[in-house]
């Protein structure tokens, strides 16, 4: 493992030559919260961030897109054709990503790149995106990344992992992508004996903190229909307001609308996203409605994450423990709760309950 | 890369009203691009994604079939934002399709075997596709019997009149014509409703023989218990399911029955399959 | 308010006990510190499960909206206002409800607490007037007044104005405040100040419409964003959108809205929804002498019309 030392106050001139090959994006604050933003030529990115309030999915896949554009004036040859947009390719870099973040990209990879259909906007933008990690020194109690297939140090999604040490950052290129990114930055200085020591006690503590954790061992031997009929839904369906927060805050969550709108004689298709969560998303045009009810709704949305997901793709669940949507819930419905109800449920324990009682 | 979301230009080249209260009409459409049309080969039982810039996209089963060239035919029944403006639109007009998407009925298992066809309402068009996909000289004598039960409302509510009275001539298959009632005294085939014909005129279970079904759900809910009685295999009954869609390709994650995308994995599943399955549609 | 949560447990195992309702809404404890979540007890084993302090900000008339079966419900004073326009708007029958009235003194908003340490804060404890927050190497007590939610910092109607049962005693209602003084603030404005003021305030709005869902006047079976023959909104980020959403919802409760602050605990991005539907407040005060939900023996003012209604603003 070669490690690469970057003093912070060397941190300016690496990413202002980054700036000169790629769109930059990092953690800044606005409004007292962090988000991720492509900045500006005197920005820098803000290290002093637990995560970012919205995860940082908008950089590949926006909240609204457009896809093509079109034009209804019948005098022109191509009226009623749709025209694609020619679309930004340019290698853009994403500095300060979290290893929950950043695992989070390979596997909504799973549902935009597949061998049948590659979903150009999604895939183009992600094939030019570096992805420069900043392992969690401190997680929050929010926190279950270790149960959901990454940890505070994880690797897995990221091109660059950079560790904070005091004043220093290591860095360690984990792809060619992240080597050629480190050299275009200049950062080259090897890290001298003993980083890798450190590295490896300052993900040791921060592994510690994780205090939380979710188990869904079970889950994947368990039928859908028995998990679907679960009893517990009712339940923790009920203080949902069915609003999108959960799926829109959701580093994971990669459902889709396509609108097309009109101005005048041209418009465009474009897409938004969406929420399972909404009654309009899977509403007939006959009136007809799948999942009238909000706790079906609810159940949807776990069900994907936890069930759906896991037997389709056998690659644990949809889910990076990245803990937003159990800080931003406005009700407090908790996927760690949810999931290890889950993984718990046994519907014959359950029916010799209801028998006993 | 090839963007899975642009769809082939298309001229509407014949639209027929289908029914007597003008509800379904069928599109003729004809590729702008003819080498369009290669990209687009299709099987029965698929579906595609019917695109009019300015107003959305919906997906309608493909009423067409791969044995006949030169252009690709749906029924579309008017329904909501999307339909509403196709029926409004003229011959000449251009527009787009994307596709085909989705499994069609699955053809490898059914050669060889026989077919009941059972269809109510306008859900007959992948149907249709199918009949003329198996009856063409080309394909007959890949089946054995075909037995066809398609109901309406009305006569007036049958899609595709002429060529059901053509078929009804054919010597080598059943057709099995009905509607739920009529007082045209001039009409010739079965009165009742779709279930009831089924029990009456359906070949017994076999391993051979399957069942492929499509119609409203009321339908659905009534022949099912027929077909089981009759002892057909799970296996054996194939639907067409629709769900909300917007992509057509399996990535917007709308049309999801429990694990599985109505518009990648489906819309075609067994009983079978089904029952293993929220009923989420 | 300590005792409330004992109180609220042994009223709603009576009502289950005696079969006077099918359920109880209230709250329960929070997975996270600082939120509670709404829920609903169906026996009185389960009424130990139900609490109350200052983290129940949520309006829980949000909960009852349509529903048949006989209902014990937790309501501070903004949520039996709730109730009384929900009684009006025929959303619920009065005698389907047994209201457990809790005397408030004002809810907490988190924001204002997590900006007031460094550091996670992991636990919290409450006492009647102040909340103690610790964390990793910290720990802080914060008078509640510092804290208050701001529409509880102007509430002047704590006490619910409809009930059955009651967890406490009446508490002393804010007087002397100016429940408006936000909005005299923003009309003081030039009108291109007022147009950058709410850009600002929706800059960060994802439309996940946490607001609208987590109000109770906001029932309507399907949302004016939501039709889609016409589509009177466009549904993507477009500012103008985006502007339409909140401008419309908000005249939407004209006349309806009892500044709960739902809507703002609500939001996930920390927008002052109340920026816009306390405006409309003002202006129904002013004009008609109305705040919404006091009494079941008026309709709202933009429900009725009088040939002595202010027209002078009708330009």
């Amino acid at each position: 493992m070669k490690l690469i030392k970057i003093d912070k106050k060397s941190l300016k001139e690496g990413i202002d030559k980054l700036k000169r090959t790629y769109g930059v994006f990092g953690p800044v604050r606005e409004k007292d919260e962090f988000e991720f933003k492509a900045l500006g030529a005197a920005e820098m990115p803000d290290f002093s961030f637990s995560n970012t309030r919205m995860s940082p999915k908008a950089i590949v896949y926006p909240q609204t897109q457009l896809m093509f554009t079109y034009s209804l004036n019948d005098a022109d040859d191509d009226c009623r054709i749709l025209k694609e947009v020619p679309m930004d390719e340019r290698p853009r870099a994403v500095i300060g990503i979290r290893p929950c973040d950043a695992l989070a990209f390979p596997l909504v990879r799973r549902n935009f790149d597949t061998p049948e259909y590659q979903d150009t906007f999604w895939v183009k933008a992600y094939e030019a995106t570096t992805f420069v990690g900043l392992a969690c020194n401190v997680p929050c109690g929010t926190c279950f990344c270790t149960s959901a297939g990454t940890s505070p140090f994880g690797k897995e999604g990221l091109d660059v992992l950079l560790v904070e040490d005091g004043d220093d950052l290591f860095a360690e290129a984990l792809t060619p992508k992240g080597e050629a990114l480190l050299e275009t930055a200049g950062w080259t200085a090897e890290a001298g004996g003993g980083a890798e020591e450190k590295i490896t006690a300052l993900a040791a503590t921060a592994n510690e903190q994780i205090s939380s954790t979710v188990a869904f061992d079970n889950i994947k031997n368990r039928e859908i229909l028995e998990l679907y009929n679960a009893p517990f839904w009712e339940e923790e369906g009920f203080s949902c307001i069915n609003c999108g927060t959960c799926t829109y805050v959701c580093p994971t969550c990669w459902c889709f609308d396509i609108q097309d709108e009109t101005y005048g004689k041209s418009g465009v298709r474009m897409r938004n996203w969406d929420t399972c969560m909404s009654p309009l998303f899977t509403l007939h045009a006959s009136g007809h409605n799948p999942r009238t009810k909000k706790v079906e709704r609810v159940r949807q949305r776990f069900m994907h994450k936890l069930k759906y997901y896991v037997d389709k793709y056998d690659n644990g669940i949809q889910c990076v423990g990245c803990g937003r949507c159990v800080r931003l819930c406005p009700v407090n419905i908790d996927i760690r709760s949810i999931c290890n109800k889950m993984n718990n449920f046994d519907s014959e324990a359950c029916k010799c309950e209801t028998a006993s009682s | 890369m090839q963007n899975p979301y642009l769809p082939y230009p298309v001229r509407i080249d014949k639209i027929i009203t289908e029914t007597e209260d003008k509800s379904l009409k069928t599109f003729k459409f004809v590729f702008i691009r003819p080498e369009d049309e290669e990209k687009f080969a299709y099987r029965a039982g698929q579906f595609a994604e019917l695109s009019v810039p300015g107003m959305g996209e919906i997906p309608i089963g493909i009423a067409s079939s791969p044995t006949e060239k030169g252009f690709v035919q749906f029924t579309v029944f008017k329904t909501g934002k999307v339909t509403s403006h196709l029926h409004a639109m003229r011959e000449g007009e251009i527009m787009g399709i994307r596709g085909p998407l989705g499994h069609p009925y699955p053809w490898e298992t059914l050669e060889g075997k026989n077919i009941v066809i059972i269809g109510g309402g306008f859900a007959f068009t992948t149907l249709r596709s199918s009949i003329v996909f198996m009856t063409d000289p080309a394909n007959r004598s890949k089946f054995k019997d075909i037995h066809v039960i398609y109901g309406a409302r009305s006569p007036g509510m049958l899609l595709y009149k002429d060529e059901l009275k053509s078929w009804a001539e054919r010597d080598d298959m059943h057709m099995h014509i009905t509607v739920d009632g009529t007082d045209d005294p001039d009409w010739k085939y079965h009165k009742g409703f779709v279930p009831t014909i089924t029990e009456k005129f359906a070949p017994p279970a076999d391993a051979d023989t399957y069942a492929i079904i499509c119609g409203p759900p009321i339908m659905i809910k009534f022949t099912q218990p027929v077909l089981d009685n009759l002892g057909y295999s799970h296996d054996n009954i194939i639907m067409s399911l629709e769900n909300r869609m917007k992509c057509g390709i399996g990535i917007c994650g709308r049309c999801n029955i429990g694990k599985d995308l109505v518009c990648k994995d489906g819309p075609v599943f067994t009983l079978a399959q089904l029952n293993a399955m929220p009923k989420e549609y | 308010m300590t005792g409330y949560t004992e109180k609220i447990r042994e009223i709603a195992a009576r009502l289950l006990t005696e079969g006077k309702v099918d359920r109880v809404i209230g709250f329960r404890k929070g997975t996270v510190p600082m939120m509670n979540q709404p829920h609903y007890v169906t026996s009185p084993a389960m009424a130990g499960e139900l609490i109350w302090d200052s983290h129940c900000g949520l309006n829980l008339a949000n909960y009852v909206t349509d529903r048949k079966e006989r209902i014990g419900i937790v309501a501070k004073g903004c949520d039996s206002r709730n109730l009384v326009t929900h009684i009006i708007e025929n959303k619920i029958k009065r005698d389907q409800l047994v209201i457990i009235g809790v005397p408030c003194t004002g809810m907490v908003d988190r924001s204002k607490v997590c900006a007031l340490v460094e550091g996670e804060i992991t636990s919290v404890e409450e006492s009647d007037d102040a909340i103690t927050v610790s964390g990793n190497g910290f720990s802080k007590t914060i008078a509640k007044t510092d804290v208050l939610r701001e529409n509880c910092a102007v509430c002047t109607h704590r006490n619910p104005v409809i009930h059955d049962e009651m967890v406490g005693e009446p508490v002393a209602e804010q007087t002397g405040v100016d429940a408006y003084a936000s909005v005299k603030k923003v009309e003081a404005l030039s009108p291109e100040e007022k147009w950058n003021y709410f850009e600002d305030l929706i800059s960060t709005c994802i439309r996940c419409y946490a607001c609208r869902n987590a109000c109770p006047l906001c029932y309507c079976p399907t949302c004016f964003v939501d039709e889609s023959r016409p589509q009177w909104v466009g549904k993507s980020q477009d500012p103008i959108d985006v502007r339409t959403f909140h401008l419309l919802r908000a005249y939407h409760c004209a006349g309806r809205c009892t500044d709960c602050g739902a809507c703002e605990t609500a939001c996930p991005m920390g927008i002052k929804v109340r920026e816009f539907t306390k405006k409309l407040n003002k202006d129904c005060f002013e004009l008609y002498g109305w705040e919404a939900g006091l009494t079941l023996d008026k309709r709202p003012p933009l429900d009725v019309y009088k040939t002595d209604d202010p027209d002078d603003f009708i330009r």
